[in-house]
């Protein structure tokens, strides 16, 4: 399909997010997004794994038959989650008492498989590479950004405890607004699926707005 | 016959998943035995911390991750460990749990041969962020208010939240979470009491 990477990259970025236009991985991205940290951390650890797949996906590629295709991926998705989660927890303990939960989570994660599906299994191990990256960063975006706006509104900080996620070299991300209680919804379930509605009708107005002043600037240039 | 054709056949399809539950379960059993070990030795840190904290220092020369007693309550088991100073018991530390708002509270306590309570702390819970959180001793001192009380300071009626007319705090809009670890907490005293002979011997 295709291999031009400029394309793939906007796609995972903005495009094609997984989140703001898939709109999959809906359970981890609720679950996770109470803070900005969680999110940030959620989102590398599903980067990993997502670019380690989509290269396994793209190379086994030719000996794969579509009619068992799924089993077969989701039995290697499996394994690679597990074999991350148990390489965490002996070699990088500190990392897993705060990511070990996320780790778990991402075997359920459709981005994953959805990915796999959509895109390796037809393209080449480079191409897949570049697309898990771009999928994962864009994921990684939109968990942080959801995560930042509901830690603040409801609990008035931006990026608490990040030191234990990044390294104490960190702790300048860490923010606390003085003298604000919260809004408690906001860190709740109800808050997330409304700080995702409206970044989702925002993410469309911007593009709307977006293909209108192109659709006039090439009238223009037509007249 | 090329391959494309013979990627089609019906004989290629198990052949193909058996082959990858194969190596799948090859790859699983090779990260167990290579993590195994290190995994062990992280979780027994971590262990030996978190009782290290709820134990004060000078109160054990022993390697008391080692040296436990394991007792029965209501059917469960529960795994004492018994720092010695010069050889007799100076404390026993164990879990208890609490149903609390949300699941489980996980509480890890000291008790010294006194019946005293040396220090409490929330191992893990599932409680309302911002609200019912503030039991994790990370979050908010009120878990230290445990500490140097028994089953007799305050007494037994007291041994509540001030809404039951007992002497912790509870927090604003919270009332279930610290009534369960209160509860825990007493219930680990009582359970202490109960077995104090055992434990010290």
């Amino acid at each position: 399909m295709s291999d031009n990477y400029g394309s793939i990259i906007k796609d995972g970025l903005w495009d094609q997010n997984v989140v703001f236009s898939q709109l999959l991985a809906m359970c981890p991205t609720m679950a996770v997004t109470t803070s900005g940290t969680n999110g940030l951390g959620m989102g590398l650890a599903t980067t990993a794994v997502l670019v380690v797949s989509n290269i396994l996906v793209a190379s086994i590629r030719h000996a794969v038959s579509s009619q068992v295709r799924i089993p077969v991926f989701v039995v290697l998705i499996a394994t690679l989650v597990t074999v991350v989660d148990m390489a965490m927890n002996a070699w990088l303990h500190d990392l897993y008492k705060v990511l070990g939960l996320f780790i778990a989570l991402i075997v359920v994660n459709c981005a994953i498989l959805g990915r796999a599906e959509a895109f390796a299994v037809k393209n080449g191990i480079v191409a897949s590479a570049v697309d898990g990256l771009a999928m994962g960063l864009g994921f990684t975006g939109a968990l942080t950004a959801i995560g930042l706006i509901r830690e603040f509104l409801g609990t008035g900080t931006l990026f608490a405890q990040a030191s234990n996620l990044l390294g104490p070299s960190f702790a300048f991300l860490e923010m606390k607004l003085p003298g604000y209680g919260g809004a408690l919804l906001m860190i709740l379930p109800p808050g997330g699926f409304a700080i995702l509605g409206f970044l989702l009708a925002g993410k469309r107005a911007m593009e709307r707005r977006l293909a209108e002043r192109g659709a006039a600037a090439a009238q223009a240039a037509a007249a | 016959m090329d391959f494309a054709s013979f990627r089609e056949k019906i004989g290629y399809q198990p052949l193909l998943l058996g082959s990858f539950a194969l190596l799948a379960s090859g790859a699983l059993a090779w990260a167990s035995n290579a993590t195994g070990e290190a995994i062990a030795a992280a979780e027994a840190k971590d262990l030996r911390d978190s009782l290290s904290e709820v134990l004060p220092a000078g109160l054990a020369d022993n390697d008391f991750l080692k040296d436990t007693v394991d007792l029965d309550r209501d059917g469960k088991t529960v795994t004492i460990y018994r720092a010695r100073r010069a050889g007799q018991v100076s404390a026993a530390l164990f879990k208890v749990a609490e149903r609390g708002y949300a699941g489980d509270i996980q509480v890890l306590m000291a008790v010294d041969m006194d019946g005293r309570t040396l220090g409490v702390r929330v191992l893990k819970h599932s409680e309302t962020p911002g609200l019912g959180d503030k039991v994790d001793v990370r979050k908010d001192p009120w878990i230290r208010g445990f500490d140097g009380r028994s089953l007799g300071d305050p007494g037994p009626d007291q041994w509540a939240v001030r809404k039951d007319g007992g002497v912790f705090d509870q927090f604003a809009g919270a009332t279930i979470t610290p009534r369960a670890v209160v509860k825990a907490v007493r219930g680990g005293l009582e359970f202490f009491a109960a077995h104090r002979a055992e434990i010290g011997s």
